[in-house]
């Protein structure tokens, strides 16, 4: 079947030119879904065959000058566990999806609501009263159907936790509450699964990125036992710009740790006060 | 004698910035304990204290040209 893949995958390429006139080979978006439909595979599997025989699934190809045709693969290949699908995940999804992170795995118990408008990009009028993981499994599949993704309509709790989240290369802490947050941190631990948790309050917020033999969240709030459950966020809300980009420092993260590339905020933690432009890394141990 | 640090408070906290934050005088040998007297800060309202860029503790002494930034507790997302 994977000779027959990959000559329909040939069959189907065009030669393209990028526009510093590099030359490469291209599958467009339309014909990965036929041959996935043809072939009864995944997207993602075409996408992958294809870049193992050197052609950019079209869709990627602005990635191919920062991404090797094996970073995007392994992206391809790769499992993000999502938790949270407000503002954070709902904007980090969106990236997680457009950049070819193949399996995403969605957790979230909430339904939207209008106070939800002002900055949750999975929010719209219609969708009210709407469980979130139903749109944001929708909206996955709207901008990449080569995705195979999974939505978890369910609060985390100690229980439920390590299934949720089990298999995944990266976990997102994408959560608005502080004990759940560290009840995340643990599980992760416990999987053995990198963490990249974010929070916001009003213009301010931060990101770091937690290996299980990290201290992690504890050099944030201290320890768990003495956290409350919420933080400024009660009193200031959170602004959408401030929340979109706190979750574009989260994807960064997520990929670079997929990709094993670059530097990461392990015991550091990137700053961010959009109200008089404060952005900084700073030191946690 | 006095000498001067540079002040960020983030978030909630922010209502309690002084006054030329960027050259905030103190005096020799005061603590971020001391400091968040000065300002009005509760302890209890702070999580995170910065010096230099490097995670500090109340008792973290300050010295000329500092830079200090405290965050409350931020969980929001």
């Amino acid at each position: 079947m994977k000779s027959d893949m990959i000559i329909n995958i040939k069959k189907v390429s065009i030669h393209k030119k990028m526009p510093d006139d590099t030359s490469y080979n291209s599958i467009s978006s339309e014909h990965v879904t036929h041959l996935s439909s043809h072939f009864k595979v995944p997207g993602q599997y075409i996408e992958i065959t294809a870049l193992e025989h050197n052609i950019v699934p079209e869709r990627y190809v602005r990635n191919m000058k920062m991404f090797s045709a094996k970073d995007q693969s392994a992206l391809l290949k790769s499992r993000v566990s999502v938790v949270g699908l407000g503002g954070l995940g709902g904007a980090l999804i969106e990236m997680l999806a457009r950049t070819g992170v193949g399996n995403l795995n969605l957790i979230d118990g909430d339904i939207f609501e209008d106070s939800n408008l002002n900055r949750q990009f999975l929010s719209t009028h219609s969708l009210l009263e709407t469980v979130k993981t139903e749109a944001a499994v929708k909206r996955i599949a709207e901008i990449n159907s080569s995705i195979v993704v999974q939505g978890y309509s369910e609060y985390l709790d100690e229980k439920n936790a390590p299934g949720l989240i089990d298999h995944s290369d990266v976990v997102v802490d994408c959560l608005d509450s502080i004990p759940s947050r560290f009840l995340l941190e643990r599980t992760s631990k416990s999987l053995g699964s990198p963490l990249v948790s974010g929070a916001v309050a009003g213009t301010s917020g931060h990101v770091t990125s937690i290996f299980p033999k990290d201290p992690g969240l504890k050099l944030i709030y201290s320890e768990s036992e003495d956290s409350p459950q919420k933080g400024a966020e009660a009193s200031l809300g959170c602004l959408t710009q401030a929340v979109t980009l706190i979750a574009a420092l989260e994807t960064s993260e997520v990929v670079k740790i997929i990709l094993k590339r670059g530097s990461l905020l392990r015991n550091k933690l990137f700053i961010v006060d959009l109200m008089d432009n404060t952005m900084d890394v700073l030191d946690l141990i | 004698m006095t000498i001067h640090i540079t002040l960020k408070l983030f978030a909630t906290l922010s209502q309690f910035t002084p006054d030329s934050p960027d050259r905030f005088p103190i005096e020799s040998g005061t603590t971020i304990r001391n400091l968040l007297k000065q300002i009005g800060v509760s302890e209890d309202e702070i999580k995170l204290i910065f010096i230099n860029g490097i995670k500090g503790n109340l008792t973290s002494p300050l010295h000329e040209g500092d830079r200090v930034g405290i965050f409350p507790p931020v969980g929001g997302g």
